[in-house]
């Protein structure tokens, strides 16, 4: 039957080349898609089909201009991002509250994939099915609060098609109610000379629709009367939010014991179903750590009040690309409903949740400022015709579409497949040193699954603690971009050219009194900055739980996304420059030039002494290296003043990755390192070569606590030719009744020609020195990474 | 119009059945326990007055069968959530038949009937206990997972959680809705222990009342027009530590029901009826 739905193609969403404008009449084609589609793995919420409007997407071959709605639109490359395509269905879908939403593809393996809006598309659609489904990724936990109609109104859609689908299981009183709230939303008042039935079979409301629950639809119906579309949209999103299962994606998953089990990525954490039942319950603020490896899934778990240690549980997936889509969800998740901006470390992966939080977009639409935008609710065009007696016969096939709306399918077949990046032998290489960074970088694997005897009492009989609702703001690490050759890139860099050479430095700067050590953290960080393997084995991502007290600027983040794509395109240059700035003082007099942060920062650690309390877990990678570090140097013990401190400097690690070629120097005083006597000699060798001088004061103190971490500010600075990240990390840490502040900051600088390092040097320590007078630079760590060309040099 | 999950505690029905004088000798008991059967009928004659002529629910009532010594609790032969009533399979032999009578009262009440058939599957009405927002299924001597499962079947709009039931014969032996959002606990180490398992399991949170005695914390909440919020609770004769306790819910009608004698064959408040609204909003 190729006999097209009339309605919905009048306002579709299509991309198209001319040759290939018969494919618009290909409705039963898509229909057929989808629910070949929603077989393949029903009980994947994130996959079904949201149908919206229809659409194909036709991607003339060597034409980078597409009609997007008879609108000319031009891609501005073939290496468009996912977030082009998105933002034009959004913006043909007159949506403003976008971040709920998301498209994805299927990929090689018949699994849904979230497009990445920061990646290019041609990156993530490895085959050449161009086929995008615009489907809810957030489900708001309130409807209520979101702020325009529309956004409720294509929520609606969704969870009509969830529920028809039998996804969003409900109950025959619901599935009624529902319906009704559907027929009024998208029909207006009953009318009592209607037709009894209304057509009301071939709506699909549920999966096992009946004429029982048809005519308690209609009962429903009239009563009510005189509800106005938005007001029924509303009620229906009211019941609908209640059901247990709404927003809940499920991952078919094993035990250790290797029982099938569900897990139920939400809102509110990690649920674990067996069967229909659930039997175990994760929120958010008890997972300190995220992690695969292969097709292990693990979560490391806050200890609960009467518990001592963190435990860790592990699912087995089917493969590790299930396990990676199900650790990336959560990471998604997890970002997403986070109560503030939350950033996080990610280890042995690039992936990161690049979009707003719910509490931004919140905001965000708070401010949205226009007239409530017209729209139409397909059915409702639809029904007229219906009641008109016309197209009978192709009921049938219409029909489902009439509850589903319409659908959204972008397709792209003539891919051009044309590639200036790297070649395939220069990936490859690339790829193996790194692999083997990320080897010995890595940080060790998760435990082997708890014994049966623990994951049964665990599992089943004492989740231990009473989940204490505290809004923890997850504070997360920064993670400096990876300057991946091959990555998304926008419109910097020449694709095509002959590399410049790769230059990649680092510089950091530690002021402190305490030594703060993260090389190997950062080595780490390099790892994951140059991973470029698009199917990592594993990965981690740790929320940071800590204090926020500085709203970290939203533009930083577009920014680096920024920084990234710049850096993807071009060679990069990393320069780091990092600076702790560490004060001593008594806890009771703090000085009042002490920045707000700290303030803030004591402030609330008294307040929620739970953070105070917070194990390392959150800084593992960090923490732990600099625990290791600090055991190898001379403990100083006593109360020496940070002044006396800068003259008995001492160079305290390097980080050796393999591979990497790594120089130390070491600079009798502090204050040299403002007076450019570093040395940044560059050795070229064959891909990759870290230098790291670090310089600091004696230190004074041999704890190796290394507290959490609280990430003050983190801004980037971009040029044309260089990006400049600063980030300010705070650390408190109370030590009989002194307390001690440390400042860390790090300064990346990323770019494709040369940088004045010393100058760059010099000038953070200016700067840090300016802004925390009454600190003393204690560390100075340059770390320059340079990434040489490849062949060609 | 109100939707789902609205209106906790409205009831308009309430199916009790009568005291079979094989009660005092054979219904099952986890103690050794003399009944007074006489006691025990004018208790329970209190408690059904209480529910039919002074909170005015239309009381259906069962006859009693002296081939099943424990029917007078029928909570555990049915549950009931808005117009579905699950017809359980409970988990003592001799209990089973118990069912066939519910069933057909419930019939005829209109309510969706969904039976247990499968033969691995037990349930007893006392291991549920539905928050008004989800259900809590103790797995008990007398529930297994399979009957859990068929609950989750039978109320797909809640979220199940199964909750283990280490002592004591029922989860309800335990604890019970005090209100919307209120459970109240007996302070017993399996008792809080499984409260804490509850809150963990759930995405809602949950007020505690904590109670010193584990059976005076099975109770009945109601939620009825002109009433308000009314407590059927064990009196202070029984447990007088747990009264003062109840004392102090303001703003509820706190209605003391004597429940000595049917205790002792661990009979609590809530295991003797089977409470319905039958004008349920859809």
């Amino acid at each position: 039957m190729t006999t097209a739905p009339i309605g919905p193609m009048e306002e579709c969403v299509a991309v198209e080349t001319d040759e290939e404008r018969e494919e618009r009449n290909s409705a039963t084609d898509v229909m057929k898609a989808m629910n070949r589609n929603a077989l393949i793995e029903d009980l994947n919420r994130n996959f079904v089909a949201m149908a919206i409007t229809k659409s194909h997407f036709n991607w003339k071959k060597k034409r980078p201009n597409i009609n997007l709605c008879c609108l000319n639109l031009s891609f501005p490359q073939k290496r468009a991002k996912g977030q082009f395509l998105f933002f034009k269905v959004c913006e043909h879908l007159n949506l403003m509250e976008k971040d709920y939403f998301g498209l994805f593809y299927m990929d090689n393996h018949a699994q849904t994939c979230w497009l990445d809006p920061t990646k290019d598309i041609k990156r993530q659609i490895r085959n050449n099915n161009w086929q995008f489904v615009f489907n809810v990724k957030f489900y708001p936990p309130d409807p209520s609060l979101l702020t325009e109609d529309i956004t409720r109104y294509l929520l609606c859609l969704q969870l009509r098609e969830d529920v028809a689908s039998g996804r969003l299981p409900c109950s025959f009183v619901t599935h009624a109610l529902l319906g009704s709230y559907t027929l009024q939303a998208e029909f207006g008042d009953h009318e009592p000379d209607q037709p009894r039935t209304l057509g009301l079979g071939q709506l699909t409301f549920a999966p096992n629709q009946n004429k029982d629950m048809e005519e308690k639809i209609l009962e429903l119906h009239k009563s009510l009367r005189g509800m106005t579309p938005a007001q029924a949209d509303a009620q229906f999103l009211e019941n609908a939010k209640k059901l247990s299962m709404y927003g809940v994606d499920l991952h078919h998953a094993k035990d250790s014991e290797g029982v099938d089990i569900m897990l139920g990525v939400c809102a509110n954490g990690l649920l674990v179903y067996k069967d229909r039942l659930r039997i175990n319950r994760f929120a958010w603020p008890k997972i300190l750590k995220i992690s695969y490896k292969r097709n292990n899934f693990y979560i490391k778990i806050r200890p609960g009040e009467t518990e001592q240690f963190e435990s860790t549980v592990g699912f087995k997936l089917q493969n590790h690309r299930c396990a990676k889509r199900l650790w990336k969800v959560c990471v998604e998740n997890h970002s997403f409903f986070s109560p503030t901006k939350a950033r996080f470390l990610t280890l042995g992966s690039k992936f990161r949740y690049s979009g707003r939080t719910q509490a931004q977009t919140r905001t965000a639409s708070s401010l949205i400022d226009r007239p409530a935008p017209n729209f139409q609710r397909t059915s409702s065009k639809r029904i007229s015709r219906s009641l008109d007696g016309g197209n009978t016969h192709t009921h049938a096939e219409v029909a489902p579409m009439r509850v589903h709306g319409d659908n959204i399918y972008v397709r792209h077949s003539n891919l051009m497949l044309e590639d200036h990046d790297k070649t395939q032998d220069d990936v490859l290489k690339h790829q193996a040193s790194i692999s083997q960074l990320k080897r010995s970088f890595m940080e060790a694997p998760p435990p082997s699954p708890p014994q049966p005897n623990q994951w049964e009492k665990r599992l089943t009989s004492s989740p231990a603690t009473t989940i204490l609702e505290i809004e923890e703001t997850v504070v997360v690490q920064e993670v400096s971009i990876a300057p991946k050759p091959g990555r998304v890139a926008v419109t910097a860099g020449p694709p095509a050219g002959p590399p410049a050479q790769q230059e990649a430095l680092e510089q950091e700067v530690t002021v402190g009194q305490e030594v703060v050590a993260a090389e190997e953290a950062k080595a780490a960080k390099q790892e994951s900055v140059s991973s470029e393997s698009e199917s990592e084995e594993e990965a981690e991502y740790h929320p940071n739980v800590s204090i926020c007290h500085t709203k970290i600027p939203e533009e930083e983040e577009e920014e680096e996304e920024e920084q990234a794509d710049k850096t993807a395109g071009a060679p990069p240059l990393v320069d780091e420059v990092s600076a702790a700035v560490e004060e001593s003082a008594p806890a009771d007099a703090r000085d009042e030039k002490n920045t707000e942060g700290e303030h803030q920062a004591e402030k609330d650690g008294s307040g929620e002494p739970a953070h105070a309390a917070a194990p390392n877990g959150p800084r593992v990678p960090e923490g732990s290296a600099s625990g290791a570090e600090q055991d190898q140097e001379p403990k100083v013990n006593g109360e020496a003043r940070p002044v006396e401190a800068e003259h008995r400097p001492q160079v305290i690690c390097c980080s050796e990755p393999p591979v990497v070629k790594t120089e130390m120097v070491t600079i009798s005083d502090t204050f040299a390192a403002q007076k450019t006597e570093i040395a940044t000699k560059e050795v070229p060798i064959v891909h990759t070569e870290t230098k790291t001088i670090t310089y600091e004061a004696a230190q004074l103190d041999g704890n190796g606590d290394s507290e959490p971490g609280v990430l003050m500010t983190a801004q980037t600075i971009t040029s044309e030719s260089l990006c400049t990240t600063t980030t300010t990390h705070i650390t408190k840490t109370l030590k009989g009744g002194l307390s001690e502040t440390r400042i860390e900051k790090r300064i990346v600088i990323t770019g494709d020609c040369d940088i004045d390092h010393d100058q760059a040097l010099a000038q953070a320590i200016k700067e840090a020195k300016e802004q925390h007078p009454d600190m003393s630079v204690t560390r100075v760590v340059v770390h320059k990474e340079t990434e040489l060309a490849e062949e060609e040099d | 119009m109100a939707g789902l999950m609205s209106g906790f505690g409205h009831y308009t029905h309430a199916v009790v059945r009568g005291i079979p004088a094989s009660l005092a000798k054979e219904a099952l008991r986890s103690c050794q326990a003399e009944v007074d059967l006489a006691e025990a009928r004018r208790e329970h004659e209190e408690y059904v007055e209480v529910l039919g002529t002074r909170l005015g629910l239309e009381v259906v009532e069962l006859p009693a069968d002296e081939s099943l010594p424990d029917c007078v609790f029928v909570e555990d032969a049915a549950v009931v959530c808005g117009d579905t009533a699950l017809i359980t399979r409970p988990g003592a032999e001799s209990r089973r038949r118990e069912t066939e009578t519910m069933k057909s009262a419930l019939k005829e009440l209109n309510l969706n009937i969904v039976e247990m058939t499968d033969e691995k599957a037990t349930l007893d009405g006392g291991d549920v206990l539905f928050t008004g927002r989800e259900f809590f299924v103790g797995l008990s001597k007398r529930t297994n997972q399979r009957g859990a499962e068929i609950l989750a079947d039978a109320f797909k709009d809640y979220a199940v959680s199964t909750v283990p039931v280490l002592e004591g014969l029922h989860l309800k032996s335990f604890c019970s809705m005090g209100g919307p959002g209120l459970i109240v606990i007996g302070s017993s180490e399996p008792a809080q222990k499984a409260l804490k398992i509850m809150q963990q399991m759930s995405d809602h949170r949950y007020d505690k009342l904590t109670v010193p005695d584990d059976l005076a914390a099975n109770c009945i909440y109601m939620n009825l027009p002109n009433k308000g919020h009314v407590l059927l609770h064990p009196t202070a004769e029984q447990y007088p530590e747990s009264a003062k306790v109840f004392e102090k819910l303001k703003d509820y009608m706190l209605i003391p029901v004597c429940n000595m004698q049917k205790v002792k064959v661990d009979g609590a408040l809530t295991c003797c009826s089977v409470l319905i609204n039958k004008k349920a909003n859809i």
